[in-house]
């Protein structure tokens, strides 16, 4: 165990806490943008570190592959090699290999003035297949198969060296039925003890569990009991936030939050809308990330109170207003709407400024920002969150 | 604006000062003018290019066409300004129709009505009316008349209409031309000698405050454009600043200052840098040419490096072991290397800080050379020990 978690505030389920890891000293609940390749698109650490970013997450499989977990390790972790002082996590490889399989995922943008295309994010691995031994898939690089190990992914993030590591579960979607579910949750608990023997820097970075079972609350349990046994640092609440309906996704958040230890972290994986956060910190999660706010940046759409702004639309092409007036980011404080208008899908300088103003409105958001009308409409909805509105 | 010639060096280079309103510094010259797309540079976002070196840093360049396609001049005026708009007060901005990198004169589709220009748009006719108007919407410190630009190749006939073509416009220009804001009058003429030095002698009876230089970097030759610029620069006052465009290398950068430009503008750090490269060249005018091989150093000519090539993937060193930038105190070519092998784009914000922030030294090493009285030999020099790295790779294989 190499964190410390120290519960300073609650209201209900709701907490606030520090959550003390090797590279830094956190305030959870907390957002975490992510960094696939080593930086988050368009961002300096600097800036970063301005908006107030405490964790980073990096993709242990893009990571893998370009530049090799073996280099960072050669030039002294990955901290050392983005130049990033504050703390980072590396997801376990598994979910970018997984995700193909129901779906095949390719999101690009083409700025064709700079002659370079830009993120293909999750790949072509459309023929993933999951044994007991690992995951099978195609390198996108050179289409050689590879295999994905508990074993191996657990090397690559040792040596790649963030504070918090995630053990490599199967991960399946909750749109999906049947006896899969119970096949991966069983799967998962099995890879996480693989995970534990494999790990060589305990002292150093922290192996999170995390909870699979799809929608079904038997299996949930019997996941979470199973986590808990292994007294691991911390939890990740998987297998959600790919398209299940909200009413369910909210259920398995409770029901877990509910059964993890109080003393130790809970972070729920790949959430998400900045609602889906309120929510979830109501119910006793501390920990989020999400592409949501970087990637929506560089499709010209802004985050603001009221939901999203979409720069790119005609409206907004004399629109002289900030994007958001109770925005205290450099862009809001600079730039009108036209401004941003001109620039985004165009210049580089639109991804830039939007994702700067969107990563600042989603880091300062948890920390009670919250909006009057969120408040209410959670008090309508039976949801207390009032631990996280601003007094 | 305000301008002064302070030293002279080899008769006509000379190093001067010039005072902006918006800015709080004076600025030296010669001084490079940064490139930018819609008032901001192309990939330094503002916040961060306050980490350049200032009052160096703080002349930014601009064409109106970058707006054409909105917000629209009405807009812009009720914003309060390019300044307001792009949020940099305390910058000075320069306007001129041509960019080098994106708004390039098409002299064919040109005619009497207006200049027209190859834009990320499409192909663009703006007719001086409507360049005053964007200029007076957009308020910059000072701007250049519209020009009517044609390659070293045109013929005398349509040289001579170009020239006769800005001149009427330059006079239309100043008759729009807003309070505030100085005039620079354009001055071109192509590759032929006499008609620059008509052209020059033309817009030196006007009342313009400065004089822009255009139709350079459009295909005349390194060797018969330092007396293309004599023409142009023997024929105006010496008390008004000259600015340029198109003379982006170092060595035409010197050219242009040995014929006694001031302000530059330049493509080159845009081109390095999206190219992946990044300026290495020496600052220091004491430095010795060293003959010492290093692996790095094989097939590359000591200006600037590839950080693409493979042999950066694991070197943990900055671009430049002494320089100053933000690039270079805080990554590695490694980290800049694993950037660019996966098309991220802070690969080309951190090169493009590091390569302004070594040009702005190239230019501050003019400044004193100049004004030591030695800027002839530091031209020589520079020149030479461009090609004496040709002369090192013959000995060493």
């Amino acid at each position: 165990m190499a964190l410390r978690f120290e519960v300073l505030g609650r209201f209900n389920r709701a907490r606030a806490a520090q959550l003390t890891l090797p590279h830094f000293a956190c305030q959870t609940p907390l957002f975490m943008p992510v960094g696939t390749q080593g930086t988050i698109k368009g961002l300096t650490t600097d800036q970063l570190e301005e908006i107030g970013c405490q964790i980073i997450l990096g993709n242990t499989y893009h990571l893998a592959l370009r530049p090799t977990s073996e280099l960072i390790d050669e030039l002294g972790g990955l901290h050392k090699f983005m130049n990033w002082p504050r703390a980072l996590l590396t997801d376990s490889g598994g979910f970018q290999m997984v995700s193909c399989i129901t779906n095949l995922y390719v999101a690009g943008i083409f700025y064709t003035q700079w002659h370079f295309a830009y993120i293909f994010q999750v790949s072509l691995l459309h023929l993933a297949d999951i044994t007991e031994k690992g995951v099978t898939f195609q390198s996108p690089v050179d289409g050689k198969p590879m295999l994905l190990t508990p074993e191996e992914s657990i090397q690559i993030q040792n040596r790649i060296g963030a504070d918090i590591i995630m053990a490599l579960d199967d991960v399946v979607r909750t749109t999906i039925t049947g006896p899969r579910i119970e096949e991966a949750m069983y799967r998962t608990l099995r890879w996480v003890d693989r995970c534990i023997a494999a790990h060589k820097r305990p002292h150093e970075q922290n192996l999170f569990g995390i909870v699979q079972g799809g929608l079904d609350p038997v299996l949930r349990d019997i996941c979470v009991r199973g986590l808990v046994d292994r007294n691991l640092p911390g939890y990740a609440i998987g297998g959600l936030a790919g398209g299940e309906d909200k009413d369910s996704f909210w259920r398995v958040v409770a029901q877990c939050t509910a059964a993890l230890p109080e003393d130790k972290p809970r972070y729920v994986m790949g959430v998400g809308y900045p609602l889906d956060i309120v929510v979830c910190s109501a119910l006793g999660a501390d920990m989020y990330d999400c592409v949501y706010p970087t990637r929506t940046a560089r499709f010209g759409t802004a985050l603001v109170p009221e939901g999203v702004l979409k720069l790119k639309h005609n409206a907004m092409v004399n629109d002289t207003r900030p994007i958001d007036p109770t925005c205290a980011c450099m862009v809001c404080k600079n730039y009108t709407r036209a401004y941003i208008h001109c620039l985004v899908t165009k210049d580089a300088m639109g991804s830039q400024l939007l994702s700067y103003h969107n990563l600042y409105y989603m880091l300062q958001f948890p920390k009670g920002d919250v909006p009057e009308w969120v408040c209410n409409a959670m008090d309508v909805a039976g949801i207390d969150i009032s631990s996280c509105c601003s007094s | 604006m305000k301008f002064a010639v302070k030293a002279l060096s080899s008769g006509k280079a000379r190093a001067g000062v010039v005072h902006l309103g918006s800015c709080p510094s004076s600025i030296e010259t010669p001084c490079l003018l940064l490139s930018t797309r819609k008032g901001l540079p192309i990939f330094i976002s503002p916040d961060l290019l306050s980490s350049l070196p200032s009052p160096d840093s703080n002349l930014l360049q601009f064409s109106p066409l970058h707006f054409s396609e909105g917000p629209s001049p009405k807009t812009i005026s009720s914003i309060g300004g390019l300044h307001q708009m792009v949020g940099l007060h305390e910058y000075g901005f320069a306007a001129v129709a041509r960019d080098s990198i994106q708004c390039l004169p098409e002299c064919g589709s040109t005619n009497k009505t207006g200049a027209s220009f190859e834009t990320p748009c499409g192909r663009r006719l703006i007719k001086p009316v409507e360049y005053m108007e964007m200029i007076t919407s957009m308020k910059p410190n000072l701007w250049a008349t519209l020009a009517d630009e044609v390659p070293a190749w045109a013929n005398n006939k349509r040289n001579k209409t170009s020239v006769d073509r800005t001149v009427k416009w330059l006079d239309e220009c100043i008759a729009r031309s807003p309070a505030g804001g100085a005039v620079f009058g354009s001055i071109v003429g192509g590759s032929n000698i006499e008609e620059r030095k008509r052209c020059a002698q033309e817009v030196a009876v006007r009342n313009v405050s400065g004089y822009w230089i255009g139709g350079f970097g459009l295909g005349e030759s390194m060797e018969e454009r330092p007396s293309l610029l004599n023409a142009v620069t023997d024929n105006l006052p010496k008390d008004w600043p000259r600015m340029i465009c198109g003379l982006g290398l170092p060595e035409e950068v010197l050219q242009g200052v040995a014929a006694g430009v001031d302000l530059f503008d330049s493509a080159y750090i845009y081109h390095l840098t999206i190219g992946g490269f990044a300026l290495t060249f020496p600052l220091d005018r004491t430095e010795k040419i060293d003959y010492n091989y290093q692996l790095s150093d094989q097939g590359s000519d000591r200006t600037k490096i590839n950080l693409r090539a493979t042999v950066y993937r694991k070197d943990a060193t900055p671009i430049v072991e002494d320089c100053c930038c933000y690039t270079c105190q805080n990554h590695t070519k490694a980290y800049i290397n694993h950037l660019l092998n996966v098309h991220e784009m802070l690969a080309q914000i951190l090169l493009e800080i590091h390569n302004t922030h070594h040009y702005l030294g190239f230019f501050r090493s003019i400044r004193e050379a100049i004004k030591e009285g030695c800027f002839e030999q530091f031209q020589k020099k520079f020149v030479q020990s461009r090609r004496e790295h040709l002369a090192a790779d013959v000995v060493s294989v």
